[in-house]
């Protein structure tokens, strides 16, 4: 089937800054695809161009074959659930929920309202007014009244940022199953990155009203596309190389004055300067000279400036011979003595494990998350 | 040091005098609840002489004081209407619509709130007699004069209450699938609706009080307020006083019942 | 929300605030049929009279109204008002100035008092406070001259604490008149002073004591700033109509208490339109030169 929500070249600008930039983005049709970015960098109007509530300065927005461009917000089959909630604060829970389902002319809606609210444990509130409920519970019924009506496609604004860890991971498992079972396609805002690699099937991740990347969450993570998405999405260290050779398969680079090797199934340059990318956790300690695994990449003489212990694992800041500071994660086994602050440490990992970027980009892209 | 003491005294001098400055503007409503039930010694006497039930009694013993009662319940009932609902279009149309001269619509509705009453009454009297027109003098150029001075006063109140309304609000409601028609009579309508009723109650409150315009406008007809002007020329029939208290209480009510009602539907945007 | 705390008319203060939100903008036809009916009221009944008020100004006021008026341009209209009436016209701007500054300084007590520290008897409060409205205006002004009289406590009290002489009296005084103008346009004072320290967030004046300290310095620097948009509307609800108000002067004041409401006001009553017409605008263009500096001053012109 192709009831796929295609968004092409839309474009959104406010007087003369431009919320949402030349934007391509295709969501299969029952997908649950999650978009994440930093705040202030066009997911809710993307959100809201496909709702209808704003209209795009340029481009098509297509559900399946229909145009919806320029539809009104109630001839789509597509429900929002609000950053802000937006409950309406003269109607009882009930009526909120109820209100979508009244508007298409159905009646007898009781049953299907209160199997909704025991869906998001609010059952025996449905009598009260918004203002009434705790800011978690006015989410789940901003999840209630959009869910209910089953629509084409569900507009998610993080709707479960107001929510305790537990909760929410219930939610997560909630939405998901519903997701799933009804077949709806999901589109999902959210500041969380595990909620969003867990849950989605596609990530996109947005920076100043354009999409840096999208694809399967371990691809995303594992091989980023840029600076921005590696920064972003999860941490890396970046290190300035260069390319000296390669073949089909394997790069040789120089980092300051190392040899390391990279994939090519990773590299998005194959010459000249690039930023040699690795993430904190692929890296392995030893101390300095010490004779350690087989790893193929080895950088020498860091110094341990910083080590701070985070329950599951150790977080070392080490200081390379040429100023920069990298990160690594190690698990806290317990098979060996943690690492002190002085020691001087070699950096070991996997050749493929190393990715390599464009090195015209700000290797600090994305590196200060705002708003979370 | 002195830093703590210092604001509980200041926090509650504030009060104290907030509450003194609410006696002061109570006072003379005491006194008129008060001088309901007095019994004047003579006409022209207005000390508390002794207490009866007379007044209350026959209120309508004064000359013409239930007939311009009537009239005045008459004009503010009809010129609140009229200005209710004209208010209430502008008001949605300076807050929802985006329009070619609305600085000067601003203005329009502004100025006759910053004109004096009784300019605002002399204008329409020169209106009215300049257009040889001084024999329509009347009920109508009353409830002209009265939803005149009304109408900025209910703009301004129901453009506040529009302001206050989040948009995504309407929004929301749109998104559930209820067209224009439909989000404005379920959400906006409902929503907006305690400052159409505070806008009601202020314009009836302002024309039922009204003397300045009204006295210039009036022709041959006698409001309340004209009476009452009347009267304290001649000596003042206790019977004025039943009135103002009657007033106080059923507004009291209104209010109370808008509070208890709210507060049962706790409804707080 | 209930209508008592609806109330405050707030009318400068709220107007901007209108425009935000992305639900204002629709455009088209619409905007301009909500508006007409309202608007040509407005303007045929406010418009229009005050342009033949103009005109009526300058006819030749030795007609009469049953012998009609000739439209001469009559300047002299207003040179003689200003002339005859100068004192009343300076009289009412002083006693609307003394009242408004009374109202200032008894309204914002209450209207803080209200705002922040009464607790869940706000809105008993703001029901006091607008509930005297809906007691006739002229039945309260009455009862002042019954409180001020002379035989009455105030009086007795004043006079056994010598604050008054032994036959000293407040009724038919300036003071009368300006306590009488204080109270009845008091609550247009505090309401839309209330509405905009409502809207004042209490952490905001507690961020004002940390940086400050001392309690003047956040009243200065924190609340009386925000506070403005809802003052310079209560000043402006206040000294308009006091300034053009007689009812009180009548009733509370004597002959030399006159203000210039009554002069136009006698001068309708005797048929000399003209004059009285003249004056009419002589005390709006004041009103307006005044608004006009003082709304500048205040450096709130956008709130017009
Ligand atoms: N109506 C508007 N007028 C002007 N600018 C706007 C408007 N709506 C949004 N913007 C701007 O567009 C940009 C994108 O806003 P948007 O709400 O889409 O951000 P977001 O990605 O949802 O952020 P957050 O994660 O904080 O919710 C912001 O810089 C915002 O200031
Ligand atoms: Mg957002």
């Amino acid at each position: 089937m192709s009831d796929d929500l295609t968004l092409t070249s839309v474009t959104k600008t406010f007087g003369s800054f431009t919320a949402v930039d030349d934007l391509d983005l295709t969501v299969p049709q029952g997908s649950f695809f999650a978009l994440l970015g930093p705040s202030g960098c066009g997911k809710t109007t993307t959100l809201r161009m496909v709702a209808g509530l704003e209209e795009p300065s340029a481009g098509t927005i297509t559900l399946g074959e229909r145009d919806i461009t320029r539809l009104k917000p109630y001839r789509r089959p597509v429900n929002t659930v609000f950053q802000s909630y937006a409950l309406f604060p003269h109607l009882t829970i009930e009526q909120n929920v109820a209100f979508g389902l009244h508007r298409q002319g159905r009646k007898k809606v009781d049953a299907e309202v209160a199997r909704m609210l025991e869906l998001v444990e609010l059952g025996g509130m449905g009598g009260r007014r918004p203002a009434q409920l705790s800011g978690g519970q006015q989410q789940r019924v901003a999840l209630a009244r959009a869910l209910i009506n089953e629509p084409d496609v569900l507009l998610l604004d993080e709707p479960l940022g107001a929510l305790d860890l537990k909760l929410r991971r219930q939610m997560q498992i909630e939405l998901k199953r519903i997701q799933v079972e009804v077949g709806l396609t999901f589109v999902h805002v959210t500041h969380d990155q595990e909620e969003a690699m867990t849950m989605a099937d596609t990530v996109a991740v947005m920076n100043q009203g354009r999409i840096e990347q999208m694809g399967a969450p371990e691809d995303l993570y594992e091989a980023p596309a840029t600076t921005f998405v590696a920064n972003f999405l999860g941490q890396s260290n970046l290190v300035p190389g260069k390319v000296v050779r390669g073949d089909a398969e394997v790069l040789e680079l120089d980092v300051e004055g190392t040899r390391l090797t990279a994939d090519v199934a990773r590299a998005r340059v194959r010459d000249g300067a690039v930023w040699v990318g690795v993430r904190p956790e692929k890296v392995y300690l030893s101390h300095a000279g010490e004779e350690a695994g087989d790893d193929d990449n080895r950088l020498h003489d860091g110094i341990v400036s910083d080590v701070s212990f985070v329950g599951v694992s150790t977080q070392y800041l080490v200081r390379m011979p040429w100023g920069q500071e990298l990160t690594v994660f190690e698990q806290n086994t317990g098979s060996r003595d943690r690492f002190r602050p002085d020691d001087k440490v070699d950096l070991h990992w996997r050749a493929d494990h190393t990715f390599l970027l464009d090195a015209s980009q700000d290797a600090t892209a994305g590196v200060d998350r705002v708003g979370e | 040091m002195t830093g703590r003491a210092g604001r509980w005294v200041g926090e509650h001098v504030v009060l104290v005098l907030g509450l003194l400055v609410l006696l002061y503007m109570c006072i003379p409503v005491f006194v008129v609840i008060l001088m309901s039930f007095n019994d004047p010694a003579s006409r022209n006497s207005y000390t508390f002489d002794g207490f009866t039930w007379n007044n209350w009694r026959n209120v309508c013993e004064p000359y013409q004081l239930c007939s311009s009662l009537a009239l005045s319940l008459r004009v503010g009932f009809l010129a609140t209407a009229v200005a209710t609902l004209l208010g209430t279009l502008m008001s949605f149309a300076m807050a929802r619509h985006r329009f070619r001269g609305r600085a000067s619509a601003n203005l329009l509705i502004f100025l006759p709130m910053a004109t004096p009453e009784i300019v605002l009454g002399s204008s329409l009297l020169a209106l009215f007699v300049g257009n040889g027109a001084a024999g329509v003098l009347g009920f109508w150029t009353i409830f002209i004069a009265h939803v005149l001075f009304c109408l900025s006063f209910v703009v301004v109140t129901v453009k506040a209450r529009l302001a206050g309304l989040d948009p995504r609000l309407e929004q929301a409601a749109m998104d559930l699938y209820a067209n224009e028609w439909q989000t404005f009579w379920r959400i906006t309508f409902p929503l907006v609706f305690p400052g159409i009723l505070a806008a009601a109650l202020l314009s009836f409150s302002l024309s039922f009080d009204d003397f300045i315009i009204t006295n210039l406008n009036a022709g041959q007809e006698v409001t309340f307020p004209m009476f009452v002007w009347g009267a304290a020329q001649r000596g003042i029939p206790p019977q004025i006083n039943v009135v103002g208290t009657v007033m106080f209480v059923v507004a009291l009510a209104i209010v109370a019942s808008g509070q208890l009602g709210s507060r049962r539907r706790a409804v707080r945007t | 929300m209930s209508a008592a705390t609806q109330l405050p008319p707030a009318p400068v203060a709220a107007a901007p605030a209108a425009d935000v939100g992305e639900g204002a903008g629709r455009r088209g036809w619409t905007g301009y049929l909500l508006l007409l009916p309202g608007a040509l009221w407005l303007t045929l009944f406010f418009i229009v009279p005050t342009v033949s008020l103009v005109s009526t100004s300058l006819y030749d006021p030795s007609g009469s109204l049953a012998t009609g008026y000739s439209m001469t341009g009559h300047w002299q209209n207003y040179t003689q008002a200003i002339s005859d009436y100068s004192p009343q016209i300076l009289r009412s701007f002083v006693y609307a100035l003394i009242a408004t500054v009374a109202c200032v300084l008894l309204g914002f007590p209450l209207a803080y008092a209200i705002a922040f520290k009464a607790g869940r008897w706000k809105n008993l409060m703001l029901v006091a406070v607008v509930a005297p409205f809906f007691t006739s205006f002229l039945v309260r002004t009455l009862a002042w001259q019954y409180i001020l009289g002379d035989n009455e406590a105030l009086v007795s009290l004043l006079r056994k604490v010598h604050v008054l002489g032994a036959d000293g009296y407040l009724l038919d005084t300036p003071f009368a008149v300006v306590t009488g103008l204080t109270y009845n346009f008091l609550p247009f004072m505090v309401l839309p002073l209330y509405a905009s320290l409502e809207k004042l967030d209490p952490r905001l004046l507690e961020a004002g004591a940390d940086l400050y300290a001392s309690p003047v310095a956040v009243f200065r620097r924190v609340t009386l700033p925000l506070a403005m948009p809802g003052l310079v509307a209560g000043t402006l609800l206040t000294f308009i109509p006091a300034s053009g108000d007689f009812i009180n002067s009548e009733l509370l004041g004597n002959p030399r208490t006159r203000m210039v409401g009554n002069e136009i006001q006698d001068l309708f009553a005797a048929g000399d339109y003209p004059t009285a017409s003249s004056l009419s605008i002589t005390l709006m263009a004041a009103i307006v030169v005044l608004v006009l500096l003082y709304v500048r001053r205040a450096g709130t012109e956008e709130l017009l």
